[in-house]
């Protein structure tokens, strides 16, 4: 059969099946090389953890029916608990968007110097993006402790905590689209004569704005996790309360946090996805 | 063309309504309303009673520097205990030293005086000479004359001969503290002298204070061991130093290294199993490969949940099951991004282009390999650049989860702070974990920009780009 093909066809169908076998063998070293990454991963953790998973596998459900339990045995004075916890709630979130604004302000001008089409100085763009990789690569946490024991016990370490690293993440994004807006609007100011300021103005940040607030809107609720867990090693809000009453085992009142944190977390993602959709709409 | 004339002919573009005009003024009047009340309710412009920067400069000399301490009781002025960072466990010259029966290590920079007094220099050119029943400082900066510190009567530390007493001496009715600088520092108290002589740098690093490696120093103590004399006789050189380093008993890198290990192995499974997970379920989610509605609805659902039930909670949840350790992690990083991940490749699947699927079906193929070769090729940079996404994130998601009780290095470093006086560890995780989260940053860019090319849209961009198609 394939002695009656032309030469050339026997050659490519040579060529696929070459390619078709080189191509089995890397897809089957990868599997592999992943298999053995979880394989050995696993064991890491067997030995690094305090319970066996196959200890703790069949547990899983105890803490989540314990809680149940627990806050049906407390009656319908539940509703009145996610009423006492709204204050909390509240400051969280509070501490979240504060941030979030403070932040995306600082973002903003760290993209304008670390962005290409903006700045001439290769030097200028190098130093304003390290400075963003290091506000973005530390952890919340790590600066929010350290500030934490130097401020004492409040919600302003953990402000700035998510501030600087909402500076460092948002002006990577932002300035990505910065260097993305179409070149020709800042051109057409730049032949009116018009200035630095007013290029940025008119022809970067009418072009961008639209990516800023989706991006902005998707940080906030990033920030009101954040600022959650910030409230677990001291900075107050909701966080500490479901911290106290974990330790004090009120499961009850762990119940309800929970319930508040759930549905606002929930809330706001579909009121975000609905913005970032209306936006992005906008933009094409 | 004149000015009324444009006013009246596009009066749609130039003329701003009035009430939009007024919809962003009280745009702008309610964030700086806001932007009052958070300030004060936030507590912000309390932050300059708080913010001590005596206490954070000292504290920021502890992450950099290291001090040896001189202590002199007035009681026992001949024990003088010479030692690393003030601890019992590490003294050059001092108690433990002896009873030990190990010989004194007198430090370079004290010597014996005429008298027998103990001579301390530091680097400001500077003395403190210990006597049986007075300490003198000489030679120090913009002061000519010797200073000399007694006992009084009761017992209490007084400067003698000195009129005009330099701005760095503070006589308090307790302690006489002298400081020029953050480097030196002499308290005179009325039981005790305590002398601090700081010097930069992080002293023992390599190998702890009673190794036996540490008067060879890191790269001496690597030569050796690669040549033939055992400094342990029972042991060779390259396991000695290997076992020395890692059982430091002052930076405990064997554990460090170990909990920075868990830590990165429980954002990389967390993620391979969310997307091992979250890959098939998506095509179970999406409506142009799953016809039944029912299986569409419950795993939109079930994504939603798993999403919205933070980490956080998750990670407390498996924190009961398993206890603190890597598992914790794991599992809680996994569960949330089968969610993240189910929904946007859901998403992605649904906006794929029809065209390929019936190309691939013109041909005769079956499902599976309409699928395999119609679907898969189109979203599989986006999974690909989203998961790659989701382990730089969750690098970062690892050490918070440790830091709640997951272990790994957040919980070693919480604490190191806690402590409150091991400041250099700190810095020295910190580090490491700025050089993991940087190492995976640009990795993950890498591969991302090998694989898709265009890596200057972020994902959320590519997604709306998909989204248009």
């Amino acid at each position: 059969m394939q002695s009656s093909l032309p030469e050339n066809l026997i050659k490519i169908e040579n060529n696929l099946k070459s390619l078709t076998r080189t191509r089995s063998i890397y897809s089957f070293l990868s599997i592999a090389a992943l298999i053995a990454v979880i394989y050995s991963g696993l064991i890491v953790a067997e030995t690094g953890n305090a319970t066996s998973i196959w200890v703790g596998l069949p547990k899983f459900f105890d803490y989540p029916v314990d809680l149940f339990v627990g806050s049906w045995e407390y009656g319908y004075r539940w509703n009145l608990l996610l009423l006492e916890y709204l204050p909390d709630l509240i400051s969280t979130i509070n501490m979240a968007l504060f941030s979030t604004a403070m932040g995306t302000l600082l973002a903003f001008f760290l993209s304008i110097f670390s962005s290409r089409n903006l700045i001439k100085s290769k030097t200028t763009v190098f130093i304003f993006r390290r400075i963003m990789d290091i506000c973005r690569s530390f952890p919340e946490l790590v600066i929010a402790l350290v500030l934490l024991y130097l401020l004492g016990k409040s919600a302003l370490p953990a402000v700035i905590a998510i501030i600087i690293h909402t500076a460092g993440a948002l002006g990577k994004l932002f300035s990505e689209a910065i260097e993305n807006v179409d070149k020709n609007p800042i051109e057409g100011l730049e032949s009116c004569g018009a200035s630095w300021f007013t290029r940025i103005r008119f022809g970067v940040v009418t072009q961008a704005l639209p990516l800023f607030l989706t991006y902005t809107i998707l940080r906030f609720e990033i920030n009101i996790r954040a600022s959650t867990i910030l409230g677990f090693v001291g900075a107050g809000g909701i966080g500490e309360q479901l911290y106290t009453n974990i330790q004090w085992k009120y499961e009850a009142d762990t119940i309800a946090i929970m319930f508040l944190l759930v549905s606002t977390i929930i809330a706001l993602d579909y009121l975000s996805s609905y913005w970032r959709k209306s936006l992005i709409g906008l933009k094409s | 063309m004149n000015r009324s004339e444009i006013i009246k002919n596009y009066s749609d573009i130039v003329v701003t309504k009035f009430s939009s005009k007024m919809w962003s003024t009280f745009l702008v009047l309610g964030i700086i309303v806001y932007l009052i009340i958070a300030i004060l309710s936030l507590d912000i412009l309390q932050i300059h009673k708080k913010w001590s920067p005596e206490r954070a400069s000292l504290f920021a000399l502890d992450t950099y520097a290291y001090k040896d301490h001189v202590t002199m009781k007035w009681s026992e002025p001949d024990d003088i205990i010479i030692s690393f960072e003030g601890s019992r466990w590490s003294q050059y010259v001092g108690p433990y030293q002896k009873s030990d029966g190990l010989p004194e290590r007198y430090p370079e920079w004290t010597s014996i005086g005429p008298e027998g007094e103990t001579k301390i220099s530091f680097k400001n050119g500077g003395f403190a000479n210990l006597y049986d029943d007075k300490v003198t400082i000489e030679n120090w900066p913009d002061t000519k004359e010797t200073l000399v510190f007694r006992l009084d009567a009761q017992g209490k530390p007084y400067v003698e001969n000195v009129d005009n007493l330099p701005k760095w001496i503070r006589v308090t009715e307790n302690k006489i503290e002298v400081r020029p600088s953050l480097y030196e520092r002499v308290q005179v108290y009325s039981k005790k002298v305590e002398v601090h002589r700081y010097n930069l740098g992080w002293n023992y690093f390599w190998f702890d204070f009673d190794s036996p490696l540490e008067p060879y120093g890191i790269w001496n103590a690597i030569s050796l061991s690669f040549s033939g004399d055992r400094v342990d006789p029972n042991i060779s050189n390259f396991s000695l130093l290997i076992q020395e380093f890692l059982n430091n008993d002052m930076w405990h890198h064997g554990q460090i290294l170990w909990a920075l290990l868990e830590t990165i192995f429980m954002a990389l499974l967390g993620t391979l199993l969310a997307a091992l997970l979250g890959f098939p379920l998506a095509f179970f989610a999406a409506y142009n490969v799953t016809p039944f509605k029912f299986v569409r609805t419950i795993l939109r659902r079930l994504f939603d949940t798993l999403r919205g039930i933070d980490f956080l909670i998750w990670s407390l949840i498996f924190l009961r099951a398993f206890g603190p350790g890597p598992f914790t992690g794991i599992f809680a990083i996994a569960i949330t991004d089968t969610g993240t991940l189910g929904k946007l490749m859901s998403e992605a699947i649904e906006n794929t282009e029809e065209k390929q699927q019936e190309g691939v079906e013109s041909t005769g193929a079956n499902k599976t390999l309409q699928h395999r070769f119609g679907i898969i090729p189109q979203i599989l940079p986006i999974f690909i650049s989203q998961t790659l996404y989701y382990l730089e994130s969750n690098t970062r998601g690892a050490v918070i989860i440790g830091a709640m009780g997951a272990g790994g290095i957040g919980l070693q470093l919480l604490g190191a702070i806690n402590t409150g006086t091991s400041w250099e560890n700190v810095m020295y995780m910190s580090l490491l974990i700025l050089g993991v989260v940087i190492f995976m940053d640009t990795m993950s860019a890498k591969v991302r920009r090998a694989l898709i090319g265009d890596e200057t849209l972020g994902a959320e961009l590519q997604l709306a780009k998909m989204a248009k198609k």
